[in-house]
């Protein structure tokens, strides 16, 4: 068990080193000046030269990408080109609503994909299974942002019930904080939920159909308990592997929600810095993002062993 | 029974009632398309702006009726549509040829197999959407930079896919046939182990087709896609979405018509899925 955590650690250091060198060869893969290319078309010549010293652009590009991952891996991930304030600062500062944005959308974005898949698997072939399946083929294509004006446009405009854009920090109050996520969140796990539901569907009408379960039911389990102590336990794995890898699918969307809803998230952070071409925060975000990624489903795949004990690592 | 019911219907009709979704997502598909392609025959001019006209509800003039600056939304809308198939077509495609050249040669050659696939790992931990952006800020708001940078990011799942096919035929019997024949890697490639990718990669395809669609809106949608006087279904929401409370129709028109035709090809997967091959899963 050990030595598998310690394997797949391991294995995240070439991952990470090519979303390294991914995100640094960015603005080298660009044609001309990248100094020229950020300080945008009305620049200077000294403004020109100031970024390319600020970047350390003047220096040979093997010298410079050590610099950079050098302190990357210290934590330091440069300084925003257009306030001066350090990136890791900056994502700092817009931590909160887009941390609060994705554990709200998880949370009920699991428990509903769940639930659902699960009733679906039960009847399945039933009309409520077909209604499951419906959701999910529309959940993956109808995009964060048509969603999220359609709520906004009934909910909020027209009956009054939420907020219609912006972020309170949890500090003003739970619900002040909540009522500005929970559109957001259902914006945003519209996909996810598809996602989930699916697989909880056919993970369960696997397990559904085997032996220990007919057994189960033989001997007069009822079937709340049946369904999710003997079935959900055992069908897990496949949904979390699916939750994880999931989050990519979070991720792309918490920039997009963010931007629907006002919300001043790292999302927005992004956004901005890419209008404005402020380059070490875009390369900052982009590892920070990868990088939580990557962990996610590394904690993941150390879980199989709690969740399902008949796997070995071998 | 059953010979009894297809004796009596027409094998077309046989086929509608076994893949409905396959036939709702192809006349869906073929609807839009043709009025994209007939777009300046049935619309408007969708760059024409008449401030006289602003955000008129819709009429039998502005069947969809007009932004805030007074431009037609169908017409916009007709427009728009042109964007999203040529995007989702073409990352499509691209996708597909690199990623099963990648994929064969990684399955194949063990020796290329662990590089490329830390390399995809990497790519697949992007998110996506902000490897677009960046790409296109970095090269320029144009069609074809837009879709490499779609490309980019959804070239890991082809490569994916089509590497665990090759994988579970290289030593099969008839893989083993041709090389013991002094079959040579490109034929034996192309002519023995690239068949069986085929039916997994026009599903997945399809996919890919969808989310290349959504992805594209999603960046017109946050400024950084096509130029902006070219109508995209993500622009035109954005542009509108200050009016959203007095002029709905400008927002929720293409915002239904992008998810209509991600519907409409999300069924044709599906539907593809099922008829082709239905051990193979949705990959994300």
């Amino acid at each position: 068990m050990l030595s598998y955590i310690i394997r797949r650690l391991l294995g995240v250091i070439p991952v990470m080193l090519v979303v390294g060198i991914f995100v640094f060869s960015l603005l080298h893969l660009a044609p001309g000046d990248p100094a020229a290319i950020i300080a945008g078309d009305n620049a200077t010549a000294e403004n020109i030269a100031r970024i390319r010293a600020n970047l350390g652009l003047d220096r040979p590009l093997l010298e410079q990408f050590v610099t950079w991952g050098w302190a990357t891996l210290h934590g330091d991930l440069g300084v925003s080109m257009f306030s001066g304030i350090p990136v890791t600062t900056l994502v700092e500062q817009r931590m909160g609503p887009t941390v609060s944005l994705t554990i709200t959308t998880l949370i009920i974005a699991v428990s509903i994909a769940v639930t659902l898949g699960v009733l679906a698997a039960w009847k399945a072939g039933s009309l409520l299974d077909r209604a499951v399946m419906g959701l999910a083929v529309t959940g993956f294509s109808v995009p964060v942002f048509v969603v999220g004006y359609i709520m906004v446009y009934f909910v909020a405009l027209k009956w009054r019930l939420l907020p219609v854009q912006g972020y309170k920090e949890m500090s003003q109050g739970l619900w002040p904080w909540l009522s500005h996520l929970i559109m957001p969140s259902f914006a945003l796990g519209l996909a996810y939920v598809a996602l989930i539901a699916r697989i909880t569907r056919a993970s369960m009408l696997e397990v559904l159909a085997e032996d220990y379960i007919r057994t189960a039911s033989a001997k007069g389990v009822s079937t709340v308990p049946m369904l999710l102590r003997h079935a959900l336990k055992n069908a897990a794995v496949p949904i979390i592997t699916v939750i994880g890898i999931g989050v990519a699918l979070l991720i792309s969307g918490v920039v997009i929600t963010e931007s629907v809803f006002n919300i001043p998230g790292i999302g927005r952070l992004v956004v901005d810095a890419i209008a404005r071409r402020d380059y070490p925060i875009i390369q900052g975000t982009m590892i920070i993002f990868a990088g939580v990624y990557v962990l996610i489903n590394l904690l993941i795949d150390v879980s199989y062993s709690f969740l399902d004990p008949r796997i070995r690592y071998s | 029974m059953t010979t009894n019911q297809t004796n009596t219907t027409s094998p077309w009709g046989e086929f509608c009632r076994r893949h409905p979704t396959i036939v709702v997502g192809a006349l869906l598909l073929i609807t839009i398309s043709l009025a994209a392609i007939l777009a300046p025959w049935i619309a408007r001019d969708p760059i024409l702006f008449e401030p006289i006209n602003r955000l008129k509800g819709p009429s039998s003039e502005f069947w969809l009726g007009t932004d805030s600056l007074g431009r037609d939304v169908f017409a916009r809308m007709v427009y728009g549509a042109r964007i999203s198939l040529m995007v989702g077509l073409s990352v499509a495609v691209i996708t597909v040829l690199c990623g099963s050249v990648i994929g064969l040669l990684a399955g194949y050659f063990s020796l290329f197999d662990a590089v490329i696939m830390r390399l995809m790992d990497g790519i697949m931990a992007i998110p996506a959407i902000l490897l677009a952006i960046a790409l296109v800020a970095l090269l320029g708001s144009s069609a074809t930079v837009v879709i490499i940078a779609i490309s980019i990011p959804e070239i890991p799942r082809v490569t994916r896919l089509v590497r665990a096919v090759v994988l579970s035929v290289r030593d099969l019997p008839f893989v083993e046939a041709a090389r013991s024949n002094g079959t040579r890697v490109g034929k034996l490639l192309r002519r023995h182990i690239l068949p069986s990718t085929v039916a997994p990669l026009i599903v997945q395809a399809t996919y890919i087709c969808a989310s290349a669609i959504l992805t594209e809106a999603g960046l017109s949608f946050l400024g950084a896609g096509t130029p902006p006087e070219i109508p995209t279904w993500g622009n035109m929401i954005a542009g509108n979405r200050l009016y959203l409370q007095i002029a709905p129709w400008t927002v929720f028109a293409p915002g239904i018509c992008l998810a209509l035709v991600v519907l409409a090809v999300n069924l044709l997967g599906d539907g593809l899925r099922d008829r082709l091959d239905p051990r193979i899963s949705r990959g994300i």
